[in-house]
C-alpha cells in the first residue's frame, strides 16, 4: 500500500477521502474534513485539505473506546508502559482507553492519578485512569472518591479483586450517587470484576471437564455468578450505575439480561478471548491461555455471543494484560493471568462474531464511550463540530497475528498464528494521524 | 514415542502392552545374580525432583543403573532454584550438559509438558501435581496382570481422593485401556468435579462395591484435605472409606489390595490389612524398578537387543 498521508510533517487541515462513514446515526459515503484545531468541520462529498488520508475501500468510524486495559505503569514497566500500551491501542483503532488501577502503587489517591495523567500526555491515545474503589484494592476502606472524581475519574473498580464485603460494596454504590456535583453532573460508574474469592481461590482455570482431566484446580462459574447476583440486587437498592467487567459465563449473561429488562442501571462488557476461546485451550498447559475470569465452555461462548447480539452486553473490552515471557513460562498454576488484546480486538470481532459491521463498531466505540462518560469527546457521531477521534478500518483485509510484531512490550497473545479478517488502517486522535497505513506515528 | 508425559502418549492398549512385555524381560534381569545389562551404556539420565519423593526417585535411579546409564541428580533444595533461577533456565542448563532423558517430578500439573517444549531430551513424568504419574500406572497394571493374567473384564475400585490424585488419573487411563472396569469410590468432595469423558463408574458406598472387585486400590489420604473442608474428619473418612480387617474379609476370594504408598496407616488402610497375604504393596514397589527400566529402554534404547547379555 502506498503512503496515504500526503505529508505528515505539514500542519493544516486534514481530509479523509474515499471512505464509507459509519456511526451511531447510520452510514453514508462521505469524506471527512478536519481543521487545525482537531475538530471535524465538514462531512460530505469531494472534500480536500492541506493533507489527505486515503480511505478508499475503508470504513471511517468513531475511534474505539476500551473500558478495560492494564497499562502496567507505574510499577511494572517491564511488561508495558503507558506509551507502548497507548501505541498498541492506536494500532487497534482505540482513541481512548480506561486504565485499570492495579498498578504499583495502586491508583487509589490523587497523587497517583495525577502521575498517570502526566505520563499520558502526548501518547497515541487518550488515557482515562479509573481509580480503585477501596484503598490498595484491599476491600477494606473507600478511596477518596469525590477528590478523584474532581481529577477526572469517572469509573471506579478494584479490578482483579471484586469487592468481597457486601456492606462495603453497598456503601461504595450509595456514595457514588452523590458525586455528581464534583463531576460536573456526569454520572459515576462502579465497575466490578465479579469473583467470590472463597469459591475461586486456589483455582487456576474454569472448573469442569477440562480442569478435571488436566488435574489443574478449577474455579466454578458460580464464583462469578453469585457476585453478579449480589451487585444487581445492590444496584436496585442504591440506584447506582454498575458495570460488569468481562462477563464470562452464560448465567451472568442471563442475569444481566433480566436486570436490564427490569430497567436497572447495569451495563456489561465481554472480552474477545471470552467469545473466541474455551477452557479446552488449557490442555497445552501453556499459561498464555490463563486469564481471570477463566476461559469457559462452548455454551458460555455461545451465551456471550448471544448477549453481544441482543444488546445484553454493551461493549467489547480487551482486558489487555501484558506479562513478560519469563513469567508466562512459570508452571500454569504459578504464572500470572492475562493476555494481550488491544491489537486483535477488532479483527476477532469481525472474524468470529456473526454481526453487522455497524453493530461491531457500536460495541467497540460509542456504547463503551457512553458507559465511561466519554461521549462528549469519543465515540459520538461523525459530524461537524465534533472532536476528530476516528478509526479508519479495512474490514476485508486478512492478516496473521504475530506477538512479536505488536507494539506491546509483551508478547502474550493467545491468538498467535491465527489468520484474521479486518484491520485498522489509520487512527486519528484529536485531528492528528497517530496510525497511518498500519504504522504508528508516535 | 519420545516422551512419557501421560498414559495417552503410549497410544492405548498396544503401547501399554509393549511396555508390560518388555517389563517381563527386565523382571527376569532383576532376578539375576548380577542384575545389570549394558543397554543404556553411554546414556545420561537426570533427575529433576521439585517435590520430595524418595521412593520414586530411588526406583528410577535403580532402574537406570541396572541399564548401565549414567545418572545425574539435580537437587532442587540445594541448587540455584533457591536463588531464583527459573524452571526454563534450570532445564536448559541441565540439557546443555548433554542428557538423554530428564525425569521430572513437580507439584504443578503440566510442568513436564512445558519442559518437553523447551529441550531435545526425552522427558519422563514422575508425577505432576494432580495430573498424571504414568510409570506408577504401568507398574500397577503390571502387578495386576501378574496376578490375573490380564486386566480384561477385571473390576478395579479406586478408593479415596481421586480428585487430587495423579495416580488415579493415570490408572483410570491405563486400566480401562487394558479392558478393566473401574469404579471410583469416595465422598463426592473427593471425586473430580466433572467425569465427562471418563470411562468409569462412581460409587459413594465402599461396602457395596467391595465384594464385587478383583482389586481394591487405595489412594493416599492427604491430611491437608481436612483444612479444605473436603471431609469432616479423618475419623469419619476412615469409618466409611478406610479398609480395615472386617471390610477386607468381605472381599472376594483371590482379590488383591493395592496402594501406591506411602501409606497412612489407620486412615485409608489399617496395619493388619497392610500385612495381609493379598496386599501386594511391596510387590508393586519391586515391579516399579522393572517397569521404569522398560520405559527408559523404550524411550532411549537404540532398538538393539542387549537385554540378553550380562555386563
Amino acid at each position: 500500500m502506498s503512503a496515504s498521508l500526503t505529508d505528515n510533517t505539514q500542519k493544516g487541515t486534514l481530509a479523509i477521502r474515499g471512505g464509507r462513514v459509519i456511526d451511531a446515526t447510520g452510514e453514508r459515503v462521505a469524506d471527512v474534513l478536519i481543521d487545525e484545531s482537531g475538530r471535524i468541520v465538514d462531512v460530505g462529498p469531494d472534500l480536500t485539505g492541506d493533507r489527505t488520508l486515503d480511505a478508499t475501500g475503508c470504513v471511517v468510524s468513531p475511534g474505539f473506546v476500551d473500558l478495560h486495559v492494564h497499562l502496567r505503569q507505574p510499577g511494572r514497566e517491564e511488561a508495558e508502559t503507558i506509551e507502548t500500551g497507548a501505541r498498541g491501542a492506536a494500532l487497534g483503532g482505540f482513541t481512548a482507553v480506561v486504565a485499570m488501577p492495579n498498578t504499583d502503587p495502586t491508583m487509589d489517591c490523587a497523587s497517583v492519578i495525577r502521575d498517570v495523567l502526566a505520563l499520558s500526555r502526548g501518547v497515541a491515545c487518550d488515557v482515562f485512569p479509573s481509580a480503585a474503589i477501596t484503598v490498595g484494592r484491599k476491600g477494606e476502606a473507600l478511596t477518596p472518591m469525590a477528590e478523584l472524581v474532581g481529577l477526572g475519574v469517572r469509573m471506579f473498580t478494584d479490578d482483579g479483586d471484586g469487592v468481597q464485603d457486601d456492606r462495603l460494596m453497598r456503601r461504595a454504590l450509595e456514595y457514588t450517587v452523590g458525586l455528581a456535583p464534583f463531576s460536573g453532573g456526569a454520572p459515576i460508574t462502579l465497575a466490578q470484576h465479579c469473583e467470590v474469592k472463597a469459591l475461586a481461590e486456589g483455582g487456576f482455570m474454569h472448573e469442569g471437564a477440562w480442569s478435571s482431566r488436566l488435574g489443574i484446580p478449577g474455579q466454578p462459574a458460580e464464583a462469578e455468578v453469585i457476585m453478579v447476583m449480589r451487585d444487581i440486587a445492590l444496584a436496585r437498592r442504591t440506584g447506582a450505575r454498575v458495570h460488569f467487567q468481562h462477563v464470562s459465563c452464560a448465567d451472568s449473561v442471563a442475569l444481566v439480561r433480566a436486570a436490564k429488562a427490569h430497567g436497572l442501571p447495569v451495563t456489561a462488557e465481554a472480552t474477545p478471548h471470552h467469545f473466541c476461546l474455551t477452557d479446552a485451550a488449557c490442555a497445552s498447559y501453556d499459561s498464555v491461555f490463563k486469564v481471570h475470569p477463566p476461559l469457559r465452555t462452548d455454551a458460555d461462548v455461545a451465551a456471550i455471543r448471544a448477549g453481544l447480539a441482543d444488546g445484553t452486553i454493551d461493549a467489547i473490552a480487551t482486558d489487555h494484560a501484558p506479562h513478560p515471557q519469563h513469567l508466562k513460562e512459570l508452571p500454569f498454576d504459578e504464572a500470572p493471568a492475562g493476555m494481550l488484546g488491544l491489537e486483535t480486538a477488532l479483527a476477532l470481532a469481525l472474524t468470529e462474531l456473526d454481526l453487522p459491521l455497524a453493530k461491531v463498531l457500536a460495541l467497540l466505540s460509542w456504547q463503551p464511550a457512553a458507559i465511561a462518560n466519554l461521549d462528549a469527546v469519543h465515540g459520538g457521531a461523525i459530524v461537524a463540530g465534533r472532536p476528530a477521534n476516528l478509526a479508519i478500518i479495512d474490514p476485508d483485509v486478512t492478516w496473521v497475528v504475530r506477538g512479536d510484531a505488536m507494539a506491546s512490550k509483551s508478547r502474550n497473545t493467545p491468538f498467535e498464528g491465527r489468520t484474521l479478517r479486518g484491520k485498522v488502517r489509520h487512527t486519528v486522535l484529536h485531528g492528528e494521524p497517530v496510525v497511518v497505513d498500519g504504522e504508528p506515528t508516535r | 514415542m519420545k516422551h512419557l508425559l501421560s498414559i495417552d502418549d503410549l497410544g492405548g492398549e498396544s503401547g501399554i502392552d509393549e511396555v508390560l512385555r518388555v517389563t517381563d524381560r527386565f523382571v527376569e534381569v532383576s532376578a539375576r545374580d548380577i542384575p545389570k545389562v549394558p543397554a543404556l551404556r553411554g546414556y545420561t539420565v537426570a533427575w529433576l525432583f521439585y517435590e520430595d519423593s524418595t521412593r520414586t526417585r530411588l526406583s528410577f535411579e535403580t532402574a537406570a543403573k541396572r541399564l548401565s546409564a549414567d545418572t545425574m541428580n539435580f537437587s532442587v533444595s540445594s541448587s540455584s532454584v533457591n536463588k531464583g533461577e527459573s524452571l526454563r533456565d534450570t532445564v536448559e542448563t541441565i540439557a546443555a550438559m548433554g542428557v538423554d532423558a530428564i525425569v521430572v517430578r513437580h507439584k504443578s500439573a503440566g510442568v513436564p509438558s512445558q519442559i518437553a517444549r523447551w529441550i531435545d531430551a526425552s522427558v519422563i513424568n514422575a508425577g505432576d501435581g494432580s495430573h498424571e504419574h504414568p510409570t506408577q500406572a504401568l507398574l500397577d497394571a503390571y502387578t495386576i496382570r501378574h496376578h490375573f493374567g490380564s486386566l480384561e473384564g477385571r473390576h478395579i475400585a479406586i478408593v479415596g481422593d481421586s480428585k487430587h490424585s495423579r495416580v488415579a488419573r493415570s490408572n483410570v487411563k491405563a486400566f480401562t485401556a487394558l479392558g478393566a472396569e473401574v469404579t471410583l469410590v469416595g465422598p463426592q468432595t473427593l471425586l473430580p468435579p466433572s467425569l465427562e469423558g471418563w470411562p468409569v463408574n462412581v460409587s459413594h458406598d465402599l461396602d457395596a462395591v467391595l465384594p464385587t472387585v478383583d482389586v481394591c486400590y487405595l489412594l493416599r489420604m492427604q491430611r491437608e484435605r481436612m483444612t479444605e473442608a473436603l471431609v469432616p474428619s479423618l475419623r469419619e473418612y476412615h469409618t466409611y472409606y478406610g479398609l480395615d480387617g472386617a471390610r477386607a474379609a468381605r472381599m472376594a476370594k483371590g482379590s488383591i489390595i493395592m496402594h501406591p504408598g506411602p501409606m497412612n496407616r489407620g486412615v485409608e488402610i489399617t496395619a493388619d490389612v497392610a500385612g495381609l497375604d493379598n496386599a501386594v504393596i511391596t510387590e508393586q514397589v519391586a515391579n516399579g524398578v522393572a517397569v521404569r527400566m522398560a520405559v527408559l529402554f523404550l524411550l532411549l534404547g537404540s532398538g538393539v537387543d542387549v537385554i540378553g547379555s550380562q555386563s
